[in-house]
């Protein structure tokens, strides 16, 4: 690996963590689709500082972009509070108008400034290498990950500090108001995190795909666990794996890095909805596989206590008979008396069933559960 | 300006834009009224991303530009998408907003990802797919037109024929459940129409924006009217108004991307109506909302001043302004209720700065006995107070 392949990947994660603290919160707090207005609103700041200040790492610009991703989530606010639109149709009104406005500004003045459409979607990661941060003669690094590398201290820092009122306002708004905490505040606060965020991953991996790293490995990680520290530390884990692993496959591939880091970020969302220990597919399809099992052989023991002690139901606890009798299908019924008898439930006598004593226990308490 | 336009009827590229335009703005109005209604305004937004990786695999696969191929793509990209958006929410606990928002970035990354694939494989020559993220207009030629025309065909024709169907899903899914409509199926057709209006569109608005068109027309719409027939209606009228005069704008105007322009025409519809519709305008709102202010003001100035007559038992007697900002109001409010009072006749001007009730002021806020009441007692409220003789008969008050 060459310096500027390192240093891409370490662009890549460091912008990848970054996001992934906010999003866990946008995950859980159901504002998901806010961080997919405030990233593409955010261009129209974007452009418009791009033309003040010349330069997508000024402070200035970062300032002014992160304000106009608050001034989006105000607005969709107010346009919900007129009561005229619902807050998804207010979403879906604001931010294309704004986004439309930048990239009209964009397409104008495509000439004259250093800034297309291309940047706009997909960042330009492969070059930030060459653009460097020098003081007093000394090479700190590549600009954005200087940029990326202070939001993700400040991220940090904010998530750790303000670990307990996050948590509490995420999971119980009701007594996070009770209790005199400002949900408005730590909304406004979590919208303003999202949008300094998304004007430093913008930079990387452009408008559209910023709302990947928000969302795509928070709720990943939100299958994987009930521990809402645990699911911080993985979902930045995540956003980390899907950063250099999309590198890697951008690189085989020859193709956009911002884009195969979304598609890493989707496959890994794939695999954990698919494999996650408990609420995974895989395992809630054993789980209903053996509950099935579990319930017809206790529908057996059950159907054989009701019948043992009648001496006219001889013929119900024939197996032949069974199948008929419970509504199940020949295989069906043959396979459940076989678990049954390997579990020690029930004994067969030339084709007549007998519960065991512990077969009759389990009858017994399921009846009284 | 005013040449090309004369040229319009005649152009070939610019008929055809118009129509397409049209077209566009037809499907989406239409079924963008449901979307909307039914809160599932980011569907579409979630799946005109969704469709963009379809075109590049259809490319990919076929290696044609043709627009119904790569249409094809779309329209299975985007059905994909809204099935993975169901099937994230119904077997996860990953709520809707999250899981639009990863099928959307998710595809549209991995769409972004073969184009630049395809860029490096086949060189410049093969850009022409770029056209679909932000659309243009420009390069719609007649056979796409076709096709457009088929998808909307097909949406009119459906809407129309489950009318009544899709008015009950709108407004009360769980009565249409009740009521053994197939739910699921009228729920899957109606997203599958709303796949089929964005694709229609892809080509001149692009992924990015086409969701605009889905939600905007028929919020605007919505503003001007509580039926469904007539927001219908209004939907498609605002979607074809849009897309044609931003079209053409674009198409007029060099370096003006096709479907940002038709967004920003769009939006300045929902912004007017916002605020415009009779009824539901915020112009509106606010006028009622003053209206009604003035008018308990007025009311508040008008017991006020009878109390005093009747205090006083006269109705000569003129009482400063001043008195009557105790009601709270300011000396402003005062004043102009006063005048309005006066200019109705409910109050007059005694003097300079002394007002007093009018016997039709009095009677408006000391409503009359009953008619037959008023007949046995011969009393009337201003009756009451401008004949002393009256009052002096019931004893002190």
């Amino acid at each position: 690996m060459t310096v500027p392949q390192i240093e891409i990947q370490l662009i890549a994660a460091v912008v990848a963590a970054a996001c992934a603290l906010p999003g866990t919160f946008l995950v859980l707090r159901r504002m998901a689709l806010l961080s997919d207005a405030i990233s593409h609103a955010m261009l129209l700041g974007i452009v418009v500082g791009f033309f003040l200040t010349a330069d997508l790492n000024s402070p200035l610009l970062i300032l002014g972009a992160t304000l106009t991703g608050l001034l989006t989530a105000l607005l969709v606010e107010l346009l919900h509070r007129t009561g005229l639109v619902r807050e998804d149709a207010a979403i879906g009104l604001v931010f294309p108008a704004l986004f439309s406005i930048g990239v009209i500004l964009i397409s104008r003045y495509a000439g004259s400034i250093h800034l297309d459409t291309d940047v706009v979607l997909l960042g330009e990661l492969a070059f930030a290498p060459f653009d460097r941060v020098v003081v007093a003669g000394w090479d700190i690094g590549p600009k954005s990950l200087v940029v990326s590398g202070v939001i993700l201290l400040i991220n940090g820092a904010l998530v750790t500090l303000f670990y307990k009122e996050l948590k509490l306002a995420t999971f119980d708004p009701g007594l996070a108001a009770a209790l005199g905490f400002s949900t408005t505040a730590l909304h406004y606060g979590l919208m303003g995190i999202t949008s300094l965020t998304a004007v430093g991953a913008f930079d990387a991996v452009g408008a559209i795909l910023t709302v990947a790293l928000f969302i795509a490995p928070a709720a990943s990680a939100y299958l994987l666990t009930d521990d809402l520290a645990r699911m911080l530390v993985l979902s930045v884990g995540s956003g980390v794996i899907a950063a250099l692993s999309g590198y890697w496959l951008a690189f085989l591939l020859d193709a956009s890095i911002a884009g195969s880091m979304a598609t890493m970020a989707g496959i890994i969302f794939g695999l954990a909805w698919c494999c996650a220990p408990e609420r995974g597919l895989f395992a809630t399809w054993r789980l209903r596989a053996r509950q099935r099992w579990e319930f017809a052989q206790r529908m057996l023991v059950i159907h054989l206590l009701t019948h043992e002690r009648e001496p006219e139901a001889e013929p119900e606890l024939q197996v032949e008979h069974l199948w008929h009798e419970l509504g199940w299908s020949r295989a069906f019924a043959t396979r459940v008396v076989n678990l049954a008898e390997e579990r020690g439930l029930v004994t067969r006598h030339n084709g007549r069933l007998e519960l065991t004593d512990p077969g009759r226990l389990l009858a017994q308490q399921t009846l009284l559960a | 300006m005013a040449l090309p336009l004369f040229d319009l009827a005649l152009d070939y590229t610019l008929r055809t834009v118009a129509l397409g335009a049209m077209l566009l703005g037809l499907s989406s109005g239409v079924i963008g009224t449901y979307a909307v209604l039914r809160r599932q305004s980011l569907l579409g937004d979630a799946m005109s991303h969704a469709a963009l990786p379809g075109i590049a695999l259809a490319f990919l696969l076929t290696q044609s530009k043709e627009a119904p191929i790569l249409l094809s793509g779309a329209l299975a990209a985007g059905w994909l998408g809204a099935l993975l958006v169901s099937a994230i929410t119904r077997t996860t606990r990953v709520k809707l907003d999250s899981a639009l928002g990863l099928i959307l970035s998710v595809f549209f990354g991995f769409g972004l990802m073969l184009l630049t694939f395809i860029q490096q494989q086949a060189g410049a020559s093969q850009a022409g797919l770029d056209r679909f993220l932000f659309g243009q207009a420009a390069s719609l030629m007649q056979r796409d037109v076709a096709v457009m025309g088929g998808g909307t065909t097909i949406v009119l024709l459906t809407v129309l024929l489950y009318w009544k169907e899709f008015k009950l899903l709108a407004f009360d899914p769980d009565f249409a459940r009740v009521l053994g409509l197939r739910v699921r199926f009228l729920e899957s057709l109606l997203t599958s129409l709303l796949v089929l209006a964005i694709v229609v569109g892809l080509q001149t608005v692009g992924v990015v924006l086409m969701s605009a068109m889905v939600v905007a027309p028929a919020a605007a719409a919505r503003q001007w009217t509580d039926r469904l027939g007539v927001m219908v209606v209004l939907g498609a009228l605002f979607g074809i108004l849009a897309g044609t005069s931003g079209a053409l704008l674009s198409s007029l105007t060099p370096r003006l991307p096709t479907g940002p322009t038709i967004v920003l025409v769009v939006t300045g519809m929902v912004i007017v109506s916002l605020l415009l519709a009779p009824n539901r305008g915020l112009v509106w709102t606010w006028a009622r909302a003053r209206a009604r202010a003035g008018q308990v003001q007025a009311d508040t100035i008008l017991h006020h001043l009878a109390a005093l007559a009747e205090h006083h038992d006269s109705l000569e007697y003129g009482h400063p302004s001043a008195v009557l900002r105790t009601t709270g109001l300011s000396p402003q409010q005062v004043d102009h209720t006063l005048r309005v009072l006066e200019s109705t006749g409910l109050v007059r001007r005694i003097d300079q700065d002394r007002w007093a009730i009018t016997p039709a002021g009095l009677i408006r806020v000391r409503p009359p006995l009953h008619a037959a009441e008023i007949e046995k007692t011969g009393d009337s409220p201003a009756h009451r107070v401008a004949n002393p003789a009256n009052t002096a008969r019931e004893g002190p008050r």
